[in-house]
């Protein structure tokens, strides 16, 4: 029986389907263990900005991996808009839609720092959980003798209405405990209206602590994903031409050529996996492409209320409360 | 004459080398629809009519004369119609525009003014400016406020600049006059019906409408017409008509001795009737004429008035002047020609689904019909009023210009646009349904129907030939675009660049025939015209001459129309086969542009296609400098047309096509790579387009529609065409472009189910506003009483206002903005109680204070609506009006319906969290998954290729194009795919969203433009427990608007019986539904009540059954009649 660990485990990309490895058989028979897991798994960071970070978690079984991505994308808790009082909204978005759309502008607001609005009846929550934002903004005249129609800065004020003009209303302690610059919205420049003179909004917002599950808007990240670190095998020497059209056939810096006009693979932990060799059937019998199947790149890309990495925790934290409720459970049914 | 011959010049061998072809060459196709537009043959039609042809018919009917007074005369010396108003209360008039009407419920329409001159006593008076009715103007028409406007000023008047126009606004709601299909008039048409041949003309002038046939019999010809009693031998209507001698009838028919043969039967007749004189023809066909139900006061002979009518109504189109029946003698004689001809070969039947032998009506035409004959109905009452005002003495002479009543036409022609209802009076024409409200759904949908054309043909009868795709109908109908079931076939739309002709003059044409050879047929004998080497020629179906050498006469007339002496839409054609030339002038004809091809080669270069990309040229230029020019359907198929510049054969082509895309219509023109997908798909999605959610139009805002829908974030189709550009599909779209993957998902995914992801519809795909309006008007009433509307009513315990009245304002009207939900009142209107004006009435109750009874507009719906606008105004009838327009936000719910482009449509079977979703390398999940079964059966490989396009264009940032027969190629689509580093076959890894795994298969992902189709589950879902019910029966209420109960039917019934399941039976029939209980007299047998039975005056054998209401009923019921129904009961 294969184990991880004793090799790479792989799946190998043919021109129509997927194939496992045929010695590889794959989690179903595979027992955990504690040691081998212990010896075999790696956590890699390769970037990291203040935004989004990448990095490889090796070793392994997806179910884990998955439930990590899972989790992320639905369970993290984020700050987001979810009441909106219109008082005056004469612009040509109807009040519906406009309250969609403040409710997909993300917040910086540290999630952690709020607590769950639990009582569904009390709209207007208190300083623990709600915050109070306000968007008083009227659209005007500036300049009527404008010559070029188009210029809507030379003519107007306020005509396109962005994040920017959402204030926030610090209620109770909220003021003292928390920075302006820390709690309004990730991005200043969000569209979120045009206007033409005449035009007015008089608007408060709630926003309140919310899971990805209940709506996309309380998801803290744009993107949570992982992919197998592909593999790509050379099985006899290509030159000359060929190697030139095999190095268009996978993303660029994957393939190079050295001096002697033979092709060899760089690194290809890049490759898009496009299977383009599979376009020129005498390249192709040339080449295997597969994936490490307990090789996870993961890509995390965070809206703004926390840390690339801090996602991931909170994710790793979310599935071990997870876990302890299950044992919690489960013993007390042997009790 | 050097120019006719110079085609004959070339030597073919030289210019043999293959013709270049014309890059760009579509570009012609904006530059036509910038000249004519979408609508255009609407319009056109319209400015005839309102510019020229109305002049014609006040012309035709100047004067009216009076009975009782010889010197008196009124006579119209000229009419015009005015621009678009409205009268205000105080008389005065003030200009309106097409928004205005359609938000005041009133009717677009402008005066139409006459000048006259008319004799009041001995006094002769002019008066100029009269007003003669209302007419309701077309918008973008000649005589709209709209005409000539640039989009902002457009803009200004609350109107869209991409709005084609086309249509009218009668009391407030759009309607289009539908183009009406019908069999050509004045043209012989040779059939056969059950065996009998026979040669039909159906005349038509602007005074008369008669179907004459010639039909053949026991080997004799015989004339048929409606006015005879029974069939006339044609040899006596020859006599009728002054052709008196054998000789001169047998040389207009034909002297060879096949024909003599052939009708030597029908002479031989004429002796067995003994009819020799044409004064015994007239005789005879006096006798055989249809008695006439109004007797006319000078009372003619039989003779005679077989003679007007033989003058007048038989071939009425065939002019006689001075009862010289000359030409219609020839002519009856042309038709005998023809049914001998076809007697012997069957080849020389007409087709009557042949689209040459059709016409048009469109808009303009039918109008004029109706406002001819609504003004000889104001005519006809004025001479009525004047025959009986003149011989009284009055203080005031009579004044024919009091009693002008312009009410006639102005109710006359509202009433007919928004009826839908054509009664012509003079022609006995009566037709429902020739206006339809103009569908606002979407863009595509409106526009959809204004290139509509309707067949007059009944839907229910069962022959295929009408229905069928005539392939007459290339480049004129769309192929695709066609309803499904009933109308089939019927109803047909416009190509892209079909242009319907309008009446031109004859004259010049007439005269143009003659100084080219044609001999005028009044100065010829039978002999000539029958001559083997000669062609008939026939202008507008009437015969004008003959020619010799017919070659000459065809290319002087086509080269005419190339250098601009003749109208472009004069059509020339040859039959070789009956050796006829047919010139037209006429109105109702379709025709569309080719490039004309001489000496194998296109006269349109490249250069001239450079010329249109910078703007220099215009289509028009291509007219005048003879380089493209119009065919009709008759002349197209006389043509030799190359579909490409290869297919050229330099010896014969002399047309080349502009651009293969146009046989397609607008609707059709939507569908991205239509030549790959299989035929009917591109019908269906013709059907489905205009059920597509989207953008109706710029100025949708300032509109209060009965039902609108509108798509949130509306999306420009990723993959577009040619088509989509030209109707500006692509400003006004329907649609999104999702994300789909191809694959299986759950079995949620069946029988075309779709799968929705729930990030992509928390983050607005597919959500919709839906706009319904509900208006009222508060009315005033004969006996000085009216509707009035009270302020919101306040709960006499707690001072606070009730429930229902929560959303109204002290106005009692509604608020803008406010949440209505199920039974709010909306406008708290209430009406008088009495509101009849009766005098005896009125005097018993002098001043008391009249009762009101409520008559609120509630809200009704489960769902809450908000008010978007709240508007009051006056109507027509100077009564307040007040409309109140509802919105509703909907998104995406599993059964609502969505639709791909290709005819592929499925419901959401399953809304499928984000993270469960399948995502690929990039992390990302696809908006919808669609199972792939939806690919084998149904063909529609254009679907596929508009993903790949879709996904390369997605990549490079730019638009692909999937036009008819054209588009980018799938090489190329993959070639970029590959270049852009994805696989160039579509597929992508994906990986399981549940287990984290990949999937096995690659699925083949991108985008695809995405239809939300306004059937949506909240608008159908229905289920009842307990519920109302009808008052007679008290049977459940039926239908989901009346919360009614499901019906168990009788086929269920019989399940349930032949299962032996009575007791269910007995619960879902009766318990269910309407149990009643009824005391029976067990002894009697009658219903008895309160437990008395009234027959037998007892109470001893009255048992209590329960038994169906209904049944109870039909018992009384019956007793109504006087029959007893009686019971006999049992106990069990």
């Amino acid at each position: 029986m294969a184990k991880i660990g004793d090799k790479k485990p792989k799946v190998i990309l043919e021109e129509f389907k997927i194939k496992e490895n045929s010695e590889d058989y794959g989690f179903a028979d595979e027992q955990f263990n504690r040691e081998d897991f212990k010896r075999n798994f790696k956590l890699k960071v390769i970037k990291k900005s203040n935004l989004d970070i990448e990095f490889d978690l090796i070793g392994i079984t997806p179910a884990i991996a998955n439930a990590f991505r899972r989790i992320m994308l639905s369970e993290v808790p984020s700050m987001a808009i979810e009441k909106v009082y219109i008082y005056n909204n004469t612009s040509i978005i109807p009040d519906e839609v406009l309250a969609h759309r403040f409710g997909l502008i993300p917040l910086k607001a540290d999630p952690r720092l709020f607590e769950y609005k639990l009582d569904e009846k009390d709209e207007e929550g208190n300083e623990l959980d709600t915050l109070e934002f306000k968007l008083e903004i009227k659209c005007t005249w500036k300049n009527k003798d404008v010559k070029d129609s188009r210029n809507f800065d030379a003519m107007y004020k306020n005509h396109n209405i962005y994040s920017e003009h959402i204030k926030w209303v610090p209620r109770g302690k909220q003021g003292t405990l928390y920075n302006e610059a820390n709690i309004g919205p990730c991005d200043d420049k969000i569209l979120i209206s045009k206007m033409r003179p005449g035009h007015e909004f008089n608007i408060k917002l709630l926003a309140v602590k919310g899971i990805g599950k209940d709506h996309a808007k309380f998801s803290p990240v744009s993107l949570a994903t992982y992919r197998l670190l592909p593999e790509i095998t050379l099985l006899k020497e290509i030159r000359g031409k060929d190697a030139q059209l095999l190095q268009k056939c996978f993303s660029p810096g994957v393939i190079e050529i050295d001096k002697s006009g033979i092709a060899y693979v760089k690194n290809a932990r890049y490759d898009n996996c496009s299977r383009n060799v599979y376009r020129y059937p005498e390249l192709s019998k040339n080449v295997e492409i597969s994936r490490v199947r307990n090789h996870f790149i993961f890509n995390i890309e965070s809206l703004g209320a926390y840390k690339p990495e801090e996602i991931f925790i909170l994710a790793v934290k979310t599935l071990k409360n997870k876990c302890d409720v299950l044992l919690e459970e489960l013993n007390f049914e042997n009790k | 004459m050097p120019v006719i011959n110079d085609d004959f010049w070339y030597d073919s061998k030289t210019l043999k080398k293959p013709i270049k072809s014309l890059e760009e060459k579509w570009k012609i196709v904006p530059s036509f629809l910038a000249v004519k537009g979408l609508v255009k043959q609407h319009i056109d039609s319209f400015n005839y009519f309102v510019n020229e042809d109305i002049k014609n018919i006040v012309r035709a009917n100047n004067k009216v004369l009076s009975d009782a007074d010889p010197n008196f005369c009124l006579e119209y010396l000229d009419v015009r119609v005015g621009t678009p108003n409205i009268d205000d209360s105080n008389l005065s008039t003030h200009p309106t525009t097409p928004n205005e009407c359609r938000l005041r419920d009133m009717t677009y329409s402008a005066p139409i003014f006459v000048d006259i001159e008319y004799t009041r006593g001995t006094q002769r008076i002019m008066r100029k400016d009269l007003l003669l009715g209302k007419m309701p103007i077309m918008l973008r028409s000649s005589h709209c406020v709209l005409y000539g406007k640039s989009d902002y000023e457009l803009s200004k008047l609350n109107e869209c600049p991409l709005d084609p126009g086309g249509y009218f606004i009668t009391r407030g709601q759009e309607k289009v006059i539908l183009i009406q299909e019908q069999m050509s008039w004045n043209k012989m048409l040779v059939d056969d019906s059950s065996g009998q041949i026979q040669c039909q003309v159906a005349s038509t002038t602007h005074q008369k409408k008669s179907r004459t046939s010639v039909i053949s019999k026991h080997s004799k010809y015989y004339l048929k017409h409606n006015s005879m009693t029974e069939d006339i031998p044609v040899a006596i209507v020859f006599k009728a008509m002054n052709v008196v001698t054998d000789q001169e009838i047998i040389q207009l028919i034909g002297t060879d001795p096949e024909t003599q043969k052939r009708f030597s039967p029908s002479l031989i007749e004429l002796v067995e009737h003994k009819i020799f004189t044409q004064k015994r023809a007239l005789e005879y066909m006096g006798s055989k004429l249809v008695t006439k139900r109004y007797a006319t006061a000078a009372k003619k002979t039989p003779a005679d008035e077989a003679r007007d009518l033989l003058a007048t109504t038989i071939l009425a189109h065939v002019p006689v002047e001075q009862f010289n029946f000359q030409m219609k003698a020839i002519y009856l004689a042309l038709m005998i020609r023809r049914v001998m001809v076809a007697e012997v070969d069957p080849n020389s039947l007409d087709d009557r689904d042949y689209y040459g032998n059709k016409r048009l009506e469109l808009a303009g035409s039918l109008l004029s019909l109706m406002f001819e004959d609504l003004f000889k109905r104001l005519n006809n009452d004025l001479k009525t009023i004047a025959d009986k005002n003149i011989p009284k003495v009055k203080a005031a002479q009579f004044d024919a210009v009091r009693h002008l009543r312009s009410t006639i036409i102005t109710a006359g022609l509202e009433s007919a646009i928004s009826s839908g209802n054509w009664t012509i009076k003079r022609f006995k024409m009566e037709r429902a349904g020739v206006t339809q409200v103009l569908s606002r759904l979407s863009y595509i949908s409106a526009i959809g129907m204004m290139t509509r054309v309707n067949s007059q043909f009944e839907k229910t009868r069962k022959v295929s030939g009408p229905r069928s795709l005539q392939p007459s109908q290339w480049g004129m109908l769309c192929p695709s675009d066609t309803p499904e079931g009933e109308a089939c076939g019927l109803v047909k739309n416009l190509a892209l660049m079909t242009h319907i002709t309008t009446e031109t003059d004859e004259t010049p044409v007439i005269r143009l025939a003659f100084n080219s050879g044609v001999e005028d047929i009044r100065l010829l004998g039978g002999d000539i015209i029958n001559h083997k080497g000669v062609f008939v020629v026939f202008l507008n179906g009437n015969i004008l001459g003959v020619v010799l050498g017919y070659q000459k006469l065809v290319q002087i007339f086509r080269l005419m129309r190339r250098k601009g002496r003749i109208a472009p839409f004069v059509s020339i054609h040859v039959s070789h086969l009956r050796k006829c030339i047919y010139i037209h002038t006429d109105g109702g004809r379709l025709c569309r542009p080719y490039i004309i091809v001489q000496r194998g080669q296109p006269l349109v270069k490249q250069d001239h296609i450079e010329e249109v990309k910078n703007g220099t040229r215009k289509f028009e230029d291509f007219l005048d400098d003879g380089l493209i020019e119009f065919l009709d359907v008759n002349e197209e198929n006389d043509s030799y047309i190359a579909y490409q510049e290869s297919d050229i054969d330099i010896e014969r082509t002399t047309h080349l096509e502009i651009e293969p895309f146009t046989i397609l219509g607008v609707c059709a023109g939507l569908v991205p790579y239509p030549h790959h997908n299989q035929s009917p798909r591109n019908t269906y999605q013709c059907a489905m387009g205009k059920q597509a959610m989207g953008v109706i139009g710029y100025n949708q805002k300032n509109r209060i529609d009965t039902l609108m829908y509108n798509i949130v974030y509306p999306q420009s189709p990723m993959v577009r065409s040619k088509t989509i550009e030209l109707t500006n599909f692509d400003k006004l779209p329907a649609g999104q472009n999702a994300t789909v993957a191809v694959m299986s998902y759950s079995g949620y995914d069946i029988e075309d189910a779709l799968i929705l992801n729930k990030g992509s519809i928390d983050r607005g795909y597919g959500r919709c506003l839906v706009y319904k309006n509900t208006k009222t008007t508060i009315k005033r009433y004969a006996n000085r009483t009216s509707d009035r509307i009270m302020g919101p009513a306040k709960d006499a315990a707690t001072d606070k206002v009730i429930f229902k009245h929560d959303v109204l304002e002290a106005d009692g009207i509604v608020g803008s903005g406010e949440k209505v939900v199920n039974k709010m009142v909306m406008i708290n209107k209430e009406m008088p109680s009495v509101t009849s004006s009766n005098p005896v009435e009125q005097k018993d109750v002098p001043q008391q204070a009249t009762a009101y009874m409520p008559v609120p507009i509630t809200y009704k719906g489960v769902e809450p609506s908000y008010v978007e606008k709240v508007m009051v105004s006056v109507n027509n009838d100077e009564d307040l009006l007040i409309k109140l327009l509802l919105r509703q936000t909907r998104r995406p719910e599993i059964g609502d319906k969505f639709s791909s482009r290709h005819g592929q449509k499925g419901v959401t079977g399953l809304i499928v969290n984000q993270d469960d979703m399948p995502f690929n390398d990039f992390g990302m999940s696809p908006d919808m998954i669609m199972n792939p079964h939806g690919f084998p059966s149904r063909m529609t490989v254009g679907k596929t290729l508009e993903l790949l396009g879709s996904k390369a264009g997605v990549l490079q940032g730019k638009f692909h194009y999937g036009t008819a027969f054209g588009g980018s190629k799938c090489t190329d689509l993959q070639d970029e795919l590959f270049e852009k580093d994805f696989n160039y076959l579509g597929k992508d890894i994906f990986y399981s969203g549940i287990t984290g795994e990949p999937l096995e298969a690659y699925i083949y992902s991108g985008p695809v433009y995405y239809q939300k189709l306004k059937h949506m589950v909240q608008d159908k879902m229905h289920a009842r427990a307990r519920g109302p019910r009808a008052v007679l029966t008290r049977q459940p209420t039926q239908g989901r608007s009346r919360e009614g109960g499901l019906r168990l039917g009788e086929m269920e019934r019989d399940c349930l019986i032949s299962y032996g399941a009575s007791l269910l039976i007995m619960e879902r029939l009766m318990l269910s539904s309407d149990a009643f209980n009824v005391d029976v007299c067990s002894h009697c047998g009658r219903l008895a009540y309160s437990s008395w039975c009234h027959n037998c005056r007892s109470s001893t054998n009255v048992a209590k059954i329960s038994i169906p209401y209904a049944c109870k009923l039909l018992f009384q019921e019956l007793m109504s009649i006087n029959v007893i129904p009686k019971l006999t009961l049992k106990s069990y």
